[in-house]
């Protein structure tokens, strides 16, 4: 399947994902109607179901709200591709159902290009060039496979903590 | 081998030695939640199939961003975990004590050698305590409110040694701020600061809750000062707790060691439109400004407000600036109250608000319209993050945001 890339540049800190102003909304819907509100004002405007965010690093720095990956759902995002992610914004993302994927070379895919993914084979293709992604790290992985924290959650009726088992 | 604190920290809370790199589920000592990211985790809980809190004791709950309710949906919002709170038997501080951080550092919620999560970004500060403090999102928040407990990969750490004494009107912002010039945004990514050295055992608590506070900056999931004496004179009257060994080996194995001579450090002013783009103010000073924020879990405690009114001494605030005072608690508000400095700060010509996030939430109130400059005394200076995506942020220590007051522009401290 291909999908739009979005492009964007290093250090997009969640304030830009989705200001301060509209915490108070929970729906993703919502959210989505101001997603990068006043620094890209066209991509909620334009943005398409499964289409992808790429870009350069530190990506969702800042506040720990949970409102920023939420939003981005609402938009349609379902992978966000970027050489780096902030801590908390990478484990929200998980958390949401968003696939955070880590790529070294995520600055050289350039914007509006469309992507298709090979996540078993290790690479995404644009434009005929491969880009290298990097595994998502085990313990998250399941989270993933679990269709996200809350999902596994269920799952459990208690945790054992400090056994050293990953989650 | 020797071990970090924060080594130290998992691998007391987890009977078993417990180093950097590995991924452990680790129980939870506390957990904050507030008016915003509250309501998500609370949902969260219950879709996770919760019905009881795993200890009703450990959940600090509280209004900061949005105080009182600034619009029905945030009443909505807040009445929402009103009723959380009485179903579990949660104590719920509301909108009267003030800054989620602050507070919980005051009501000695967070002592050495435990590990707290909140669902705000700025939890690190209570390594000023000797936590294991991080900030996590909602899911996350809900997942430790069923089960009390949360996986984390123990994170690596950056010994930040600092010596030597500040000069005057030059303190614990100015020294963060060129930190995080140094390491950058994300420069300390998935670590923790560990800070020590003579200047820092010579801080007092609130300016190592200045520095912890503004780890997360640098991309770090914790910092954390090794506690010590002022660490546990500061719990006697808040709470009973005993002494953790936990003081890190000589042999610990640091991803980076830094060191900081802070002895020649002058004022630092990070300019728009991200944290680690700090410079020393002279390079910026006669910056028009319009607005001044004194307050925020990072700078609005009575010795920062102190620092504010010893530098304003007779002065008034210029009538070009709006000058916006938020003490950060309710017990740093009566403080300033009983030591005169609110009464000087309002015939000055500030507009002191009651304890609050205020304009560092960029939502509640003190937005800045386009075009227009503030320098504040919080932790972020992100595009739009005080409102109009067209405004500029500055940020800065109480010093040289007063002196700034005074003349409508930015101005070092050290020349008024």
């Amino acid at each position: 399947m291909n999908m739009r890339v979005w492009k964007f540049a290093d250090n997009i800190d969640t304030d830009a994902i989705i200001p301060g102003r509209y915490l108070v909304h929970n729906d993703p819907s919502v959210l989505a109607r101001h997603v990068f509100e006043g620094t890209r004002d066209e991509f909620a405007q334009k943005v398409r179901n499964g289409d992808v965010i790429v870009a350069g690093r530190n990506f969702g720095c800042g506040s720990s709200r949970e409102h920023a990956p939420l939003a981005l759902t609402g938009a349609g995002i379902r992978v966000i591709i970027s050489r780096t992610f902030a801590r908390i914004f990478y484990r929200n993302a998980v958390n949401v159902g968003i696939l955070p994927l880590v790529c070294d070379r995520a600055d050289e895919i350039p914007d509006g290009a469309y992507i298709t993914f090979y996540i078993e084979k290790g690479y995404v293709e644009v434009e005929g060039k491969h880009y290298p992604i990097e595994p998502v790290p085990g313990f998250m992985q399941d989270i993933i496979n679990a269709g996200g924290l809350v999902a596994y959650a269920q799952g459990l009726k208690e945790v054992k903590t400090c056994t050293g088992s990953q989650v | 081998m020797g071990a970090t604190v924060v080594e130290k920290i998992f691998s007391s809370r987890c009977g078993r030695v417990t180093s950097a790199g590995q991924v452990v589920m680790a129980p939870i000592d506390g957990a904050m939640i507030h008016d915003i990211t509250g309501p998500l985790a609370i949902r969260t809980f219950y879709q996770m199939g919760g019905t009881r809190v795993f200890d009703p004791r450990k959940i600090i709950m509280l209004f900061d961003h949005q105080v009182p309710a600034d619009s029905i949906i945030a009443a909505e919002n807040q009445a929402f975990m009103r009723t959380f709170a009485a179903e579990q038997g949660i104590h719920n501080y509301d909108i009267r004590e003030g800054i989620c951080h602050q507070v919980v550092m005051e009501k000695g919620l967070a002592a050495p050698g435990e590990i707290i999560v909140g669902a705000d970004s700025h939890t690190c500060m209570y390594g000023a305590a000797g936590a294991f403090a991080t900030g996590i999102g909602s899911t996350d928040m809900g997942f430790v409110l069923k089960f009390g407990a949360l996986y984390f990969r123990v994170p690596e750490s950056i010994r930040v040694e600092v010596t030597g004494r500040f000069a005057r009107r030059v303190g614990p912002k100015d020294l963060i701020l060129s930190i995080a010039r140094d390491i950058g945004a994300d420069g300390a990514t998935y670590q923790a600061l560990e800070f020590g050295g003579e200047t820092i055992t010579n801080m007092e608590m609130d300016g190592r809750m200045t520095c912890c506070n503004m780890a997360i900056e640098m991309g770090a999931k914790a910092g954390i000062v090794p506690p010590d004496n002022t660490t546990y004179e500061y719990f006697e009257g808040r709470r009973p707790i005993k002494p953790v060994d936990i003081s890190p080996d000589p042999d610990a194995i640091y991803r980076e060691h830094r060191t900081y001579d802070v002895a020649d450090l002058g004022p630092q002013v990070a300019v728009p439109h991200n944290v680690d783009l700090a410079v020393p103010v002279n390079e910026v000073a006669g910056t028009r400004i319009d607005q001044v924020f004194i307050g925020s879990c990072t700078n609005g405690r009575f010795e920062d407000l102190a620092e504010a009114a010893e530098v304003l001494s007779n002065n008034r605030f210029s009538d070009a600036v709006r000058v916006i005072i938020i003490p950060a608690s309710r017990d740093e508000y009566l403080k300033a109250l009983r030591a005169g400095l609110i009464e000087k700060f309002v015939i000055a010509g500030a507009l002191v608000e009651a304890p609050c996030c205020g304009p560092c939430m960029g939502g509640a109130f003190g937005l800045l319209g386009p075009g227009e400059v503030s320098l504040s005394t919080s932790n972020r200076n992100f595009r739009g993050r005080q409102g109009s995506t067209e405004a500029r942020v500055y940020l800065c220590s109480p010093a040289t945001a007063a002196a700034s007051a005074i003349y409508g522009e930015i101005t070092d401290p050290r020349e008024v």
